[in-house]
């Protein structure tokens, strides 16, 4: 349930830039998730839903963009597939995550006066 | 207001950041972790399910460690049971009870810091809320983290929780005692498992209980504890991409 304490975190970073270009509402806010980033979609919505309210973020959308997982070799860049080893078959070097952890606030759409 | 065609509606601004949610606990954490490397401790997070044997694993290491200087700190969501069996075997111990939080933050580390002999440590074990969810993603100034995994948990753990098993730079087998009554678990294929979620997977087998693979635990202890000062596996574990 660490949903909660990340969107807790999202809602205090939004405040404040907030608060730093005087805007007087905030209309969406987009972030990027990945697969394999121990975080539930659903319930990171769920618990934007819930703490959003009287905050800065009471009228605001998410948008949230779910980042696949995937693995590389960190040596020559081949693909590795996940459920397997995280090895390279061809250069036995150990994979590399190259996407599907991220828990990322990209955008802000606020209204300024 | 905008102003291209002074029709009086508000503007709407886009702000770019591509910044962490967890940016603050980042900080935090960073600033744990240069106070640990000026001091000289090597600061431990230690992971594992709720029974996966983190105290009694610690317990064993004042033990094997004697004389170094210990302190821990032992999260849970209520009681200072831990702190209380964690001091009693020689280790410097407080507790962070947490109320409804299932992971320590670096601020809960950093303020629990205030009141335990950290800087005269020669190691600083920070043994987290009994969990294999939440606590993967919060950095707390660690120079290592290790998770506890016992053989009574099954052997599909790791890949039921990779992102817990992903961020550990060492797993502990532990409570390999229990083996010969457990026929239907292997170490091998623990490991076969930790090999799928860690791509340099590194586990010791230990029993707290029969003293079993701790010299092989003290070594590795000693030997991280020797190249502090070296950035840490656990610092990469949070890039920004």
């Amino acid at each position: 349930m660490h949903e909660y304490s990340l969107i807790q975190a999202l809602v205090e970073r939004v405040e404040a830039e907030v608060a730093a270009r005087s805007a007087s509402a905030v209309h969406r806010l987009s972030v990027r998730i990945g697969e394999d980033a121990g975080v539930d979609i659903e319930l990171f919505k769920t618990a934007f839903h819930t703490f959003r309210e009287r905050t800065v973020c009471e009228n605001a959308d998410l948008e949230v963009v779910v980042v696949p997982i995937e693995w590389a070799c960190q040596e020559c860049g081949r693909r590795i597939e996940p459920g397997r080893a995280l090895r390279c078959p061809e250069c036995l070097a150990p994979a590399r995550l190259i996407g599907g952890d991220e828990i990322i606030l990209d955008r802000i759409e606020m209204e300024v006066a | 207001m905008c102003d291209s065609c002074g029709c009086g509606d508000h503007e709407l601004v886009p702000v770019d950041l591509h910044e962490r949610i967890l940016a603050g606990n980042d900080k935090t954490a960073a600033h744990n972790r240069s106070h640990f490397r000026a001091a000289g401790v090597l600061a431990i997070n230690l992971m594992g399910a709720p029974g996966a044997g983190k105290t009694a694993v610690l317990e064993a290491t004042a033990r094997a460690l004697a004389p170094a200087r210990l302190v821990a700190l032992a999260g849970d969501l209520a009681t200072d049971n831990d702190a209380v069996r964690l001091t009693a075997a020689g280790i410097a111990a407080s507790a962070i009870t947490t109320g409804s939080a299932c992971h320590l933050d670096a601020q809960m580390v950093h303020k629990a810091l205030h009141d335990a002999p950290w800087r005269t440590a020669d190691y600083l074990f920070i043994e987290n809320v009994g969990n294999l969810v939440c606590p993967a993603i919060y950095d707390l100034g660690q120079a290592a983290n290790v998770v506890a995994l016992s053989v009574t948990e099954g052997e599909d753990k790791p890949l039921k929780y990779p992102v817990m098993f992903r961020a550990a730079d060492l797993v502990l087998i532990t409570k390999i005692d229990l083996l010969p009554h457990l026929p239907a678990i292997g170490i091998d294929r623990i490991a076969a498992n930790l090999e799928k979620v860690m791509p340099r997977p590194h586990f010791l087998p230990l029993s707290a209980t029969n003293g079993q693979g701790m010299e092989a635990w003290r070594s590795w202890l000693e030997g991280r504890r020797s190249a502090i000062g070296e950035l840490s596996a656990a610092a990469g574990l949070f890039p920004v991409r």
